[in-house]
């Protein structure tokens, strides 16, 4: 077994993942609009679970997350409470009532409650751009994991993401999708937890990392947490368990990305595949109990990464480095300059008195933790089969919201609704099918800032569908003219903020500058505020919605009969 | 329970009476679940965070801020959702509105 090299371990790794998807592909074909967007809405509760904890978890969760947290401690817990605490709106405020409302698309509900076709395209708009921004990342993520572990071209392994996520995407629609993101689910949890696992049992002796990180070291019986601040502080970093972002801002932070994962389009639909009202709801807990098991070890493997780093690099002579730290210098995501000429790597903070020589680039440390911890090559190749089913699962789900937002929004809604189911069903692969182009196009050509945008997805989300959405459900007396309002002020007013900060003046993107010290990361819980107030303010001084509406508000809050919902409006 | 419907009430448009005080206790539900998802992150994990750091989880080396910011908090969001769908769950069948007859 020794005798495979990392990279066969990953070529095999990768290559059965790839056959096991496609095999599901071919396996559970599209037959009619209702399967290709909402999986015919026949998806067990589990299932469904299992398949939104893959949609959710992108290559920033399994790629990223860990690695911040490693490097900014206490601060990085805005990613692992807001990406979860928004599940909790999800299962209370929204998934029950918009299974019953039985739509296809997030549009297809704004545009029927807010009856009006303005308020259709606002959210179509807001759908399609708040998707491609992110769907970008994804593929961009496919890339590094394709040239860093196969050693092919970035764009070559681009090239390969595509053609695999065109094939179960255009042919199978959502439902394709869906299985497939249930083996996604199964081969990413299990590539996360394997290392996590080895490391946990290697540095504090128990296999579970949830309990390893509150555990002691088991070769000097101090508590792992303690020594590592106790590491920090003599090499001049701030304390890995107290924060150095201000509170104001990460609260802000957390409840935008809160809300905007309850308020994300992909997410949203995924809901809208399960049969009954309580299964929507009971299937939100299981997807949160699955996406929990990887959002609970990350802090883990953040700090024994962030602990072993340190112990392999610190003060060690340059001749001397472990393997694994020339061959990430050749990408230059590690890079060492010798400021004062001793041959030593001194690995310091800012408050220290040297100059520090070593920059790890945050995004290599889930990749490069098990060759760190010299893990077998077969755990190597895992890491990468993993990374890729989070990208791929991720870009799919996004796929199929830009293809549903074209194919059922804009033309079965809007321009064209004469058209046929079968002509529909075309248009919907014919748009998945263009879509996964221009992603690609866009993974092969990154705009500079696609790591930011996809961050920031998040509060043009938060401040564009959520309120809408729970209005719509929470009060009868909302009207379009709020809504719109509201949809279009916050979305403008989130949005001005990100690009004046980022790229008309990134000089003032500090918190002297920022208001009231909000980060332009957490501004979309401003944008969701100002969306509410207006939304509410207008309703008031506007027409009351018809009386249809206000009945259609009445039916989606009792959860029978939610299995006839399409017919009513289908 | 006294306030349940009568059962000749129609069951997929139950009388208007019922369905707000069906309406009425879900809110109450809401408000209370969302109350501890508010109090363990933003009050615990943010808020109070750098103060509880002072002591650590019992029994274990967590300060315990630090460890409802980074896991404490995903434990309760699981339990709350669980909680939820089961009271939602009886809920639906004192008011007779569950889906229990359907596919």
């Amino acid at each position: 077994m020794s005798a495979l090299t990392v990279q066969q371990w990953t070529l095999l790794m990768v290559g059965l993942s790839f056959a096991l998807y496609i095999g599901i592909a071919i396996w559970s074909r599209a037959g009619s609009t209702k399967d290709f967007y909402v999986a015919g809405t026949g998806v067990s509760p589990l299932a469904n679970g299992m398949a939104t904890a893959a949609d959710w978890m992108s290559a920033a969760s399994f790629i990223s997350m860990a690695g911040i947290i490693s490097f900014i401690g206490y601060d990085g817990s805005v990613y692992l409470m807001g990406w979860t605490g928004g599940y909790v709106l999800l299962a209370l405020l929204l998934a029950p009532y918009l299974r019953k409302y039985g739509a296809f698309t997030v549009p297809d509900f704004v545009g029927d409650r807010y009856y009006s076709q303005a308020a259709r395209k606002v959210a179509v708009a807001c759908a399609i751009f708040v998707s491609f921004t992110y769907v970008a990342g994804q593929m961009r993520g496919v890339g590094i994991v394709f040239g860093r572990f196969l050693e092919v071209d970035v764009n070559v392994g681009v090239g390969i993401g595509m053609a695999i996520v065109f094939f179960y995407a255009v042919l199978g629609g959502m439902k394709g999708i869906t299985y497939t993101q249930v083996a996604q689910y199964c081969v990413l949890i299990f590539a996360y937890m394997v290392p996590a696992i080895f490391l946990s049992i290697m540095i504090t002796g128990t296999a579970i990392p949830q309990l390893g990180l509150g555990g002691v070291d088991v070769n000097t019986g101090t508590a792992i947490l303690e020594r590592l601040n106790g590491l920090h502080e003599q090499l001049g970093f701030a304390p890995y368990t107290s924060g150095t972002k201000s509170t104001l801002d990460v609260f802000f932070i957390t409840a935008a990305l809160m809300v905007g994962t309850a308020g994300l389009p992909h997410v949203i639909i995924r809901f809208y595949t399960v049969p009954r009202v309580r299964d929507a709801r009971i299937s939100v807990g299981w997807a949160l109990l699955f996406i929990s098991l990887l959002y609970t070890t990350a802090p883990a493997v953040a700090v024994f990464a962030r602990t072993n780093l340190i112990n392999s690099v610190q003060d060690v002579p340059y001749e001397q480095v472990p393997e694994w730290f020339t061959k990430w210098e050749e990408t230059g995501l590690v890079s060492f300059t010798d400021a004062n000429n001793d041959g030593r790597i001194q690995y310091v903070g800012p408050d220290s008195p040297m100059t520090n020589e070593l920059t790890v680039d945050r995004d290599i440390m889930v990749l490069a933790n098990p060759e760190i911890a010299n893990l077998p090559g077969w755990v190597i190749g895992l890491v990468a089969a993993g990374g890729l089913a989070a990208a791929l699962s991720t870009a799919a789900g996004l796929l199929l919201v830009i293809s549903s937002a074209v194919s059922h929004d804009l033309l079965k809604r809007s321009y064209m609704p004469d058209i046929s189911e079968k002509q529909e069903l075309v248009a919907a692969r014919v748009a998945a099918g263009v879509a996964v182009i221009i992603a690609g196009y866009f993974g092969m050509n990154p705009p500079g800032f696609v790591a930011q945008v996809v961050a920031f997805a998040f509060g043009l989300a938060a401040s564009s569908f959520f309120p809408a959405i729970i209005l719509g459900i929470f009060s009868k007396r909302t009207t379009r003219e709020g809504a719109i309002l509201g949809m279009v002020l916050g979305i403008t007013f989130t949005a001005a903020y990100i690009v004046y900060f980022n790229f008309v003046a990134p000089e003032q993107n500090n918190a002297d500058h920022w208001w009231f010290g909000i980060s332009p990361e957490g501004i979309g819980t401003v944008g969701m505020l100002l969306n509410f107030a207006i939304t509410i303010g207008v309703s008031r001084f506007t027409p009351a919605p018809p009386a249809e509406v206000q009945v259609l508000v009445e039916q989606i809050r009792v959860p029978r009969g939610a299995g006839e919902a399409h017919e009513l409006h289908g | 329970m006294t306030e349940a419907p009568q059962p000749g009430s129609s069951g997929a448009s139950p009388s208007a009476g019922s369905q707000d005080e069906y309406w009425s206790r879900n809110i109450r539900y809401l408000v209370i679940l969302l109350s501890v998802w508010f109090v363990v992150s933003y009050g615990f994990g943010i808020v109070f965070a750098e103060s509880l750091n002072a002591m650590n989880l019992p029994g274990t080396n967590y300060p315990l801020g630090f460890w409802f910011a980074q896991q404490g908090s995903v434990y309760v969001f699981v339990v709350l959702i669980f909680i939820y769908v089961w009271l939602m769950n009886r809920l639906d069948v004192e008011f007779d509105v569950d889906e229990g007859a359907e596919s």
